[in-house]
C-alpha cells in the first residue's frame, strides 16, 4: 500500500464505495428510473390521483408479499399463496353479502359483524399454513412441493365450497356495502387528497411485519434459519416451531388479502387469487429477497411490489401493448436478480 | 459437593446404517482441565461429541453430568445443562452481523408478557463487554460473510466461551486460526482452566495437543484406546496409539530428482486488492516445490490465478521457456496444469455423485466415443485402475462419494486430475482435515509423482510437512514472498521467521 499515490488509492476507494451504495440501493434507483421514463413520456403520469391508484392496486399484493417473504427468507417457498387468496375471497364474501340480495349463499344468515368473515377466512388460511408448516417441517418435504399440494388441494377445496346448489358456479356479488366500503372507501377530503383504507391496512401490516423481522428473536431467527439452519440449531433455536410460527403468519396474511381483494372487487369466484403467489414471489425477489433465504427486508418487498404496480399501471397509461408489459415485466425480474446478487458476490 | 468428574461417559455405543461409530466408549474429564480428544477421521471423535451436544442420541451409554446423568434431546438442552461447543465446520449465519450470530438462540429481551422484543442496545453492550474481556477486535455489527476464515473462527470461540459453560467442546478450533491467534486461544483456554471449567479439545496438530492438555484419551475405529496424561506422551507415541502400528517416518522416503526448469512465474501481481504482488518464482521438472506461510498470505490466490481461475494485473508465465497467457481452468488444463483445491468438500468433491462421476468430471471429452456419446466402459476401465493405483479404499467405482473419508475422497479427486494427465499438479493443502495414515498415503503418492517427473507445487500450513515434503520451499507473507529455502535445510524457525515478515 505504501507505494501507492494517495490520491489513486483514494479514488480507488471512492469508486468502490459508490459501486457498493449503487448496488446496495439498486432497485431504489430502478424504481425512481422507471417512474421517470414514464413520466416524460406521459407528463400527466405524475398526479396524486393516480399514484393513489397505484396504493389501492398494490395494497393486497403487499400483504401477500409480507407472507410470502417472511417464507422465502426461512428458504422455502410457498405456491400456495394464490390459491389460498381465492379461498378466503370466498369464504369471506359468502358470509357477506347484502341481505337484500336475492342469491345469497346463505339465505339465513343474518348480518354479521364485518370483523367475523374477515376472521374467519384468516383462521382458515392461517390454518392452511399451520399445515404447509407442519408438512415442511416435521415430514420433511421440500417446500416448493409441499406447497405445490396445497395450491392444488386448496384451489379444489374453493371449488367444492364455491360451486353448490342452489346456484352453482355463480359469481359471489351482492356484497355488503359495508364490505365494498372497506375495499373502496378511503380517509380524507375528497377522492384526491385521500388514503384507502386498505393502503393503510397494508402499510400497517407491512409495520407489523417489519418489527417482527426486526426486532423479536422469531425474525432473528427465520434469517438464520435460511442463512445456516444448521447453525440454528446448535445454536438451541427451535427451528420446527418458528418455521411454523412463519408459515402460519403467511397464511393469516392471504387471508386477510383475500377478503380485501373480494371486498375491493366487490365480489369472488374460485378463481380469484390464481398466479398471485408467482406475483408476490417476484416482487419479493425483485425487491432483493433471496431465494434461498437469509436475505431480505421488508422496504425491499415493499418496492418490489411498488415496482409491479408502477409497471402494470404506468406501462398501461402510456398506451404499452400488455403483450409487450410482459416482456417488460420478466426482463425486470432477471435484470434485478442479477443486479442484487452482485452484492453477495462481490467478494470473490 | 461436586464429583470429582465433571463430564463422565459410560459405556456409550452408537451405530450408523453399515458402521458402529462408537463401541462401548467410556471417557472421564476432570473440571478445570483441558482434555485431548484425538483419533484419526473416522475415530468417533465427532459422534461422540455430537452425542454429548444432543446432535446424535447414543445407542447405548449413560452422560454424566456433574455425576447426574442427563439426556440432551438437542442442542438447547445441552446447552441449558452447561455444555457448550466450537463446530468444526464454523456453523455461522454469513449475511447476518457478529453480534446476531454471538446471541442466536438466546437474544436479550425487553418488553413484557408475550410482547418481547430484543433489546439492540444490552446485545451491543454484551458483546462489546465480552470482545473486550477476551480481548478479541472484532466489529460487531459487521456481517460475518466479510469477516476472514480465522475472525469467524474467533467468533466461533467467543459465542462457546459466553455461555459460561462447565464443559466446552473444542472440535479442531484451530484449523483455520493464524500462530498468532492460536497462541491467542490458548490464552483463553489456559484462564477458563483456572476458572474450572473443562474443555474437551479436538485436533490433529499434535504440537498443539501437547502445548495445552492436561490428559489425552486416543479413539481409534469407534474404541477408547485409552486415557494418559499429557506429560507422559510424544508425538510419536500419540500416533502409534491412534494408529494402532508404527509409524517410525511420518513422510515417505524420496526418489525424484528435480531436472530441467519447466515454469517459470514473473513479477505476478493479482488484480484483486490486498492480494499477492510481484511474486516470482521457478518449477522444475520432478521438483516438488512447497509455498509455506500463515493464513492470509494469499497462497491460495496465488494459485488459483496460475490457474485461470482469478485475474492479475501483471506478470508473466512462461512455460518450457514459452510465455503463455492462462485465461480460464480450461485452458491451464490444456496446458497441462491441474489444481486440487483446498476445500474439498465446497470446490472438490460433488457429493451426491458416485466415485466414477467425480473422477471423470474434468476429463469426460476424452471419453466420448464416435457415435457423440461417452464410452462407459473406457471410462469404468480407468477408474477402476486408479482406485487400484491409488489404493482407494471404496466398495464399488458406484458409491457416493460423500460416504467415502475424508483421505479416500481427497485420493479420488488427485485421481481425478491425474486422469488429466497434467504436468504441472498444483496442490492446495492436499492433507488438510485428513488422518494420520491417510495423509502418510497421500504422501507417497505425491513423492511417486514427483518421481515419474511431474512438477508439484504444494501449499501447506504444516511446517513438518512441508519440510518433510519438499524440495524447495517458497515462503510468503500477506501477499509478497518474502523467501526461498532447501527442503533439505530448512527449518521450522526459519519458515516461521519469513512466514511473520511484515512489512
Amino acid at each position: 500500500m505504501a507505494t501507492q499515490e494517495p490520491t489513486a488509492l483514494g479514488e480507488r476507494l471512492n469508486r468502490r464505495a459508490v459501486n457498493d451504495f449503487m448496488l446496495k440501493y439498486a432497485i431504489y434507483f430502478v424504481f425512481v428510473i422507471l417512474i421517470i421514463a414514464i413520466t416524460v413520456k406521459e407528463p400527466s403520469f405524475m398526479s396524486i390521483e393516480n399514484f393513489r391508484n397505484i396504493l389501492s392496486m398494490s395494497a393486497t399484493r403487499i400483504i401477500i408479499a409480507m407472507g410470502v417473504g417472511g417464507i422465502l427468507i426461512t428458504g422455502g417457498t410457498d405456491l400456495s399463496a394464490g390459491r389460498q387468496v381465492g379461498l378466503a375471497a370466498v369464504i369471506s364474501s359468502s358470509m357477506l353479502q347484502a341481505l337484500d340480495y336475492p342469491r345469497r349463499m346463505y339465505p339465513q344468515l343474518g348480518e354479521l359483524p364485518l370483523i367475523v368473515p374477515i376472521l374467519a377466512a384468516m383462521a382458515v388460511c392461517g390454518l392452511i399454513g399451520l399445515l404447509n408448516g407442519l408438512v415442511v417441517s416435521k415430514l420433511r418435504v421440500p417446500p416448493f412441493i409441499a406447497t405445490l399440494g396445497t395450491m392444488v388441494a386448496v384451489y379444489g377445496a374453493t371449488s367444492l365450497y364455491f360451486d353448490r346448489p342452489p346456484y352453482g358456479a355463480q359469481p359471489i356479488g351482492g356484497l355488503d356495502r359495508r364490505f365494498t366500503n372497506l375495499g373502496s372507501g378511503y380517509i380524507g377530503f375528497d377522492g384526491t387528497y385521500s388514503i384507502p383504507f386498505i393502503v393503510l391496512i397494508a402499510l400497517g401490516i407491512a409495520l407489523v411485519v417489519w418489527v417482527l423481522h426486526n426486532k423479536t428473536t422469531f425474525g432473528k431467527n427465520i434469517y438464520a434459519i435460511g442463512g445456516n439452519p444448521e447453525a440454528a440449531k446448535v445454536s438451541g433455536v427451535n427451528v420446527t416451531k418458528n418455521l411454523l410460527i412463519a408459515y402460519t403468519i403467511a397464511g393469516l396474511c392471504y387471508g386477510l388479502a383475500g377478503a380485501l381483494e373480494a371486498a375491493r372487487t366487490g365480489g369472488a369466484t374460485n378463481n380469484y387469487g390464481n398466479g398471485y403467489e408467482l406475483d408476490a414471489i417476484a416482487a419479493c425477489v425483485v425487491g432483493g429477497v433471496s431465494t434461498s433465504g437469509g436475505i431480505g427486508t421488508v422496504p425491499g418487498m415493499l418496492v418490489g411490489v411498488l415496482i409491479f404496480s408502477v409497471i402494470n399501471y404506468g406501462l398501461t397509461f402510456v398506451n404499452m401493448s400488455p403483450y409487450w408489459q410482459q416482456i417488460v415485466k420478466g426482463a425486470i425480474i432477471i435484470a434485478a436478480v442479477a443486479l442484487d446478487i452482485r452484492k453477495y458476490l462481490n467478494k470473490r | 459437593m461436586s464429583a470429582e468428574y465433571v463430564l463422565e461417559l459410560r459405556h456409550m455405543s452408537k451405530s450408523f446404517p453399515g458402521v458402529k461409530a462408537l463401541d462401548d466408549v467410556s471417557i472421564q474429564v476432570r473440571p478445570g482441565s483441558v482434555h485431548a480428544l484425538m483419533g484419526e477421521n473416522g475415530a468417533g471423535k465427532s459422534t461422540l461429541m455430537k452425542c454429548i451436544f444432543g446432535i446424535y442420541s447414543p445407542d447405548e451409554g449413560e452422560i454424566l453430568l456433574d455425576g447426574k446423568p442427563v439426556k440432551f434431546q438437542n442442542s438447547r438442552q445441552a446447552l441449558d445443562g452447561g455444555v457448550s461447543m466450537i463446530h468444526q465446520e464454523l456453523l455461522s449465519v454469513p449475511n447476518r452481523s457478529v453480534e446476531e450470530n454471538l446471541w442466536l438462540g438466546r437474544y436479550p429481551l425487553r418488553g413484557i408478557g408475550p410482547f418481547k422484543l430484543v433489546d439492540h442496545r444490552k446485545m451491543r453492550a454484551d458483546t462489546k463487554a465480552l470482545f473486550k474481556n477476551l480481548n478479541m477486535d472484532i466489529d460487531p455489527a459487521v456481517w460475518v460473510s466479510r469477516l476472514s476464515v480465522s475472525k469467524v473462527q474467533s467468533v466461533e470461540i467467543a459465542k462457546a466461551v459466553s455461555y459460561s459453560a462447565k464443559v466446552i467442546i473444542m472440535d479442531e478450533p484451530t484449523s483455520s486460526l493464524t500462530e498468532h491467534e492460536v497462541a491467542h486461544l490458548f490464552g483463553i483456554i489456559r484462564r477458563l482452566r483456572s476458572e474450572g471449567a473443562a474443555i474437551v479439545y479436538i485436533s490433529h496438530k499434535m504440537e498443539e495437543i501437547l502445548e495445552i492438555a492436561d490428559e489425552v484419551s486416543i479413539m481409534r475405529d469407534g474404541r477408547h484406546v485409552g486415557t494418559w496424561p499429557a506429560s507422559e506422551l510424544t508425538t510419536d507415541v500419540i500416533i502409534k496409539r491412534m494408529v494402532g502400528r508404527d509409524l517410525t517416518h511420518r513422510f515417505p522416503p524420496r526418489s525424484n530428482v528435480p531436472g530441467e526448469v519447466v515454469l517459470k512465474v514473473e513479477n505476478f501481481t493479482s488484480a484483486e486488492r490486498n492480494s499477492f504482488k510481484d511474486v516470482s518464482f521457478e518449477l522444475r521438472k520432478g521438483e516438488i516445490l512447497g509455498i509455506g506461510g500463515l493464513v492470509g498470505a494469499k497462497r491460495t490466490e496465488l494459485v488459483e490465478s496460475i490457474f485461470g481461475l482469478r485475474f492479475v494485473e501483471s506478470g508473466v508465465i512462461a512455460l518450457r521457456g514459452k510465455e503463455i497467457k492462462i485465461k480460464s481452468p480450461v485452458q491451464a488444463m490444456q496446458d497441462g496444469f491441474s489444481l486440487l483445491t483446498e476445500e474439498r468438500r465446497a470446490t472438490g468433491i460433488v457429493p451426491m455423485l458416485g466415485v466414477k462421476e467425480n473422477m471423470l468430471l474434468a476429463n469426460l471429452r476424452r471419453y466420448v466415443g464416435r457415435t457423440g456419446l461417452i464410452n462407459e466402459k473406457r471410462g469404468v476401465d480407468d477408474v477402476k485402475k486408479k482406485i487400484a493405483d491409488l489404493r482407494i479404499k471404496t466398495p464399488s467405482h458406484r458409491t457416493l462419494i460423500k460416504d467415502l473419508s475424508g483421505g479416500n475422497q481427497q485420493k479420488v479427486l488427485f485421481a481425478k486430475w491425474l486422469l488429466t494427465e497434467p504436468e504441472i499438479l498444483i496442490l492446495d493443502e492436499p492433507t488438510r482435515g485428513i488422518d494420520v495414515g491417510a495423509k502418510y498415503e497421500i504422501y507417497t503418492i505425491i513423492a511417486e509423482l514427483a518421481a515419474s517427473g511431474k512438477s508439484i507445487i504444494m501449499i501447506s500450513s504444516e511446517m513438518p510437512e512441508l519440510i518433510g515434503m519438499s524440495d524447495r520451499i517458497m515462503v510468503m507473507c500477506a501477499g509478497r514472498k518474502t523467501g526461498e529455502l532447501d527442503g533439505k535445510t530448512a527449518t521450522q524457525e526459519e519458515i516461521m521467521r519469513l512466514a511473520a515478515l511484515f512489512e
